[in-house]
Parts: C-alpha cells; structure tokens; sequence
C-alpha cells in the first residue's frame, strides 16, 4: 500500500488506482509489415525490473485519467508522476 | 550413503536426546566447474537437481540460492495441490506432478505430509457453474477425477459454508478433486535437498547469481557472490526474480512479478478437513496441521520485488471468507505475508530452452507453483538433460508467444490469477 498523487486529483490512496503496465511501449505504425518475433515483442515481453520502472497508471475510481509514474520496484518508492505525452523528468 | 529415516532411525536417536542426527545436506564451497548448475534453491529447483542426478546421471550438479534453500516462494505458499485444469496441455502437466505427489514420501524417505483431502471449487453464478461443469467434464476425459456437486452436498461436505440464498455470492454448486489436498511445504524443499545431497549434488546457500557469462551464443558459467563458476548448462528456476536473471543474459521474457500475499490465522481445533476456493469471490482457505487457517488472497495488479503487498487485497480475501464463514468472525489473524510470483499472459508455466545454448528456463509459474514442484522438476531435469523438452513439458515452450499456440489458463484454471 503506498500513496500515489495523482497529477489532476491529488494524493489519494494506490487501491484507487489501476496499474497499467509498462510505459512507453510504442505501438506498431505500420502493424501488418511486422514479422511474429516483432509482434511477441510488443505484446509479451516486458523488461519487468528490479528497480526504477517507467509505468501507466489508471486512476479509475478517481479522474479516471491515465498518467506516467517512475517507480523503484524494489521497494515501491515512487520517484516521478508526469502526464501522458510529456517527457520523462528522470532518465 | 545416509542413514535412512524410520521408526529405529528415531528411537535410536531418542536415546542421545536427538542431537546426533546426521546433517540432512552439506554446506560446500563451490567447485570451479560444474556439468549443470541450477539457479534457484526453492523446490522446483531442488527437484531439479535431484532428478538430474537421479533420472539423467548428471552428478556434477550445484544448486545456488542466495538466500537459504525453501526461503523464497517455496515457504510462502498455501500448499495447496491440484491437477483440476481445463486444458489438455496442463491437465497432462499437473497431473503428472500429482502422480508424482502420491508416492513422493516414500521415494525422499522424507514425510512431506501429502494429504489428500480434497479440493472443492465453488461456484457463485451461472456462468461459474456452466465453466465448472465443462471443466469436470474436460478433466474426465483426461482421466483426471472429478465431481460437479449441487448445493446440498457442497454444504454435505464441508458443513460450516454458509450456503444460504441470501448472501451477496450464494453457493450454487462446486466441483471437487478427491486426489487434491495440501502438503508441508518445507519438507519438501528439504526433502529434495536430502536426495539430491546424497547423490553428490552441491547446495551452495546465501551466493547470490551476479552475472551470466557467455561465449558467443552459448553460456560459459556464473559470476557469484563467491565468484565465477564454470559450467556449459545453466538451468534458471528463479520465480520471481527470473526476469532479472534472463536481463543478465541479455534476454527478454513475457512475465511481470507482482506481490501475492497469504496470511494464516492463530491455531484452534479441526474445524475444516479440505480446501475450499472461489473463484468468483476469491477466497480460498484449508487448515494446517498446526490448527491455523491458511487463507490465500490474491496478487497485486503493480509489478513489485518488495515480498509486500496491498492491505485492500487482503481486507477484500477476508470480506469473502467471512461472508463465506460466518463462523471465523472472532478469529483473529496470526501472521500475514508476500511473496513475489512471476505471471505469464497466459497464466501458464515456461519450462524451456532458449535462443542461448546452455540457458535453460524454467519460471511463470505464477500463483500455482508449489502444486507442480515434483513434475516441474522431472520435466525440467529431462530438457536440461537432453536438450530436448519431454513430450509433457513441449507445449510450454517459449516460442509459443511468437508462434501464438498459448495455453491460455486464465479463468480456466478454477481460479482467479
């Protein structure tokens, strides 16, 4: 359990929350010239670190806006919260 | 070769008030090469190691762990056992493990305390019982036991379920797997380490994997905590840390680690002799032979390496049982933990060669690990051995997300993942 401030409500609790992966996935801009490796790629493989993660995050029973969050995996220390479209503020 | 546990092994050993009992596996120093080495000292690794030696003659064999052997999942789990699944792929997967189970004490010479008293699933709406009773008849056809059984004989055989129509989620029905029970799941680890130990294979405790090194496109040993070890098979059976071992090699794997809790109650007399799960509401809960409730909640949607998990996750798992149990009301809970499982898209295992020669995967398990230690292991032994998966363990292969050929196992395992 951890508090999450979401960047248009706020801190709330994270059990208001979804989480929604990996960030910064691109989706394919031409899908049918992708080869199947290509496709497993982009819809199966995670880096799924131990440590800093760049993730979406849902904030469904809030806004239900989706943002950016930078996370320490090892120990749920949240680092960075950015909207979707912005540039991540830590490398 | 070491003395064998039995009745006189006990009675002798009272005698010297059981302080000479001779140490069930060494603590050794890693060699400098070995022919394979496992990494992962949970039971699945373990029983790998054992049936290395066992089954395929590879005695050259480590085992390292980076914390102490059975301290991971391992000793995390709710020990539950089952070989209920709905896909011809896994039914052939589990239930060898559960044949496996059947005779396992008697082949360690180690009480892992299998009992069989039975897995009952229930169901809470109309689609719960029309899947519950296509997977009875699924689990039939592949000679895997099975009973769908109305409301009356769920309450029949477990009296303390509230089945009153009243409820928020009324108990329609349940199927129930009479060869499914609960194991003591240190034994196991234990048990395992004893065998493998005895046919000459290292457990090298608290080394932790700093590195994988590699030889072009094939793996050429370990760098460690207590340095590099050689080897030409490497065999990764690291739950929840696998991704982390597969980014070491340079490799990708389709698996998110998320915090899955379990917490058990303070000890009070038989009240429950099986296991109980609901899928729809999920709650599932059996009683240990210390008396406590071991009650499973379920993961956590964030990917985590922290073994700690959200409170809601466990508040909801106990608005279900309480709901499902009035009687455990006043019970108060004793302990509560996490640990960190490794989830497939599709909610099924990877045991597997991979596009290194000499790397090896075993992992995904997600929350139904412990059930398939002993058949996780043949299986996993038999691909390292031979480079070529058993016909068993062939459609968990980890081309299946290119190729799209998924054992899709959500919602179709009889629980929630």
């Amino acid at each position: 359990m951890f508090i999450i401030t979401c960047p248009f409500c706020g801190e709330r609790e994270q059990s208001e929350f979804k989480a929604g992966g990996e960030a910064h996935i691109v989706r394919p801009k031409q899908p049918t010239e992708l080869s199947d490796d290509e496709w497993a790629e982009y819809l199966f493989m995670r880096k799924n670190i131990k440590g800093i993660q760049f993730e979406r995050w849902n904030h469904t029973h809030g806004c239900r806006k989706w943002f950016n969050m930078v996370r320490d995996t090892s120990n749920d220390e949240i680092k960075a919260i950015y909207k979707m479209g912005e540039k991540p503020p830590i490398e | 070769m070491k003395n064998k546990y039995s009745i006189f092994s006990l009675i002798k050993n009272a005698f010297s008030y059981h302080e000479n009992w001779e140490k069930a596996w060494k603590d050794p120093e890693p060699k400098k090469e070995y022919d394979a080495i496992i990494i992962g000292g949970g039971g699945h690794g373990l029983a790998t190691a054992y049936y290395l030696a066992k089954k395929h003659n590879m005695k050259n064999i480590a085992v390292v762990e980076k914390g102490w052997i059975g301290g991971g999942n391992t000793g995390r789990n709710t020990t539950i056992i089952r070989s209920n699944y709905l896909w011809d792929a896994s039914a052939g997967l589990y239930d060898h493990a559960l044949k496996i189970w059947e005779g396992l004490s008697q082949e360690l010479n180690y009480n892992v305390m299998f009992s069989q008293r039975g897995v009952m699933n229930l169901a809470h709406n109309l689609q719960d019982v029309r899947d519950l009773k296509r997977r009875t008849h699924a689990n039939r056809l592949n000679g895997i036991d099975a009973v769908y059984l109305n409301t009356e004989e769920v309450k029949k055989f477990c009296p303390i379920i509230n089945t009153s129509p009243d409820i928020r989620y009324p108990v329609l029905g349940g199927t129930l797997q009479k060869r499914a029970g609960t194991a003591r799941h240190d034994a196991v680890a234990w048990g395992y380490a004893r065998g493998a130990d005895e046919m000459g294979v290292d457990i090298i405790q608290n080394c932790e994997v700093k590195g994988i090194k590699r030889n072009g496109d094939s793996v050429d040993g370990i760098e460690t905590t207590k340095g590099f070890i050689k080897t030409s098979k490497i065999g990764v059976v690291a739950a929840g840390h696998s991704s982390v071992i597969a980014n070491m090699a340079g490799l990708k794997l389709p698996l998110e680690s998320k915090p899955l809790q379990a917490l058990v109650s303070e000890p009070v007399k038989p009240i429950i002799d099986t296991v109980v799960m609901s899928n729809a509401v999920h709650a599932y809960v059996s009683q240990s032979d210390k008396g406590e409730l071991v009650i499973g909640a379920g993961t956590d949607d964030y990917v985590s390496y922290s073994q700690k998990g959200s409170h809601d996750i466990v508040e909801g798992t106990l608005n279900a049982i309480l709901e499902l149990y009035p009687i455990f009301s006043r019970m108060r809970m004793l302990r509560q933990w996490g640990g960190i499982v490794d989830i497939c898209p599709d909610a099924s295992p990877i045991i597997s060669k991979t596009s290194i020669k000499g790397l090896y995967f075993n992992c995904g398990w997600g929350t139904g690990g412990f059930k398939a230690t002993p058949g996780s292991g043949d299986l996993f032994a038999h691909t390292i051995a031979n480079d070529e998966p058993h016909k068993l363990n062939a459609a968990f292969n980890i081309n299946r997300f290119v190729s799209g050929d998924l054992v899709d196992e959500h919602g179709a395992a009889a629980v929630a993942h």
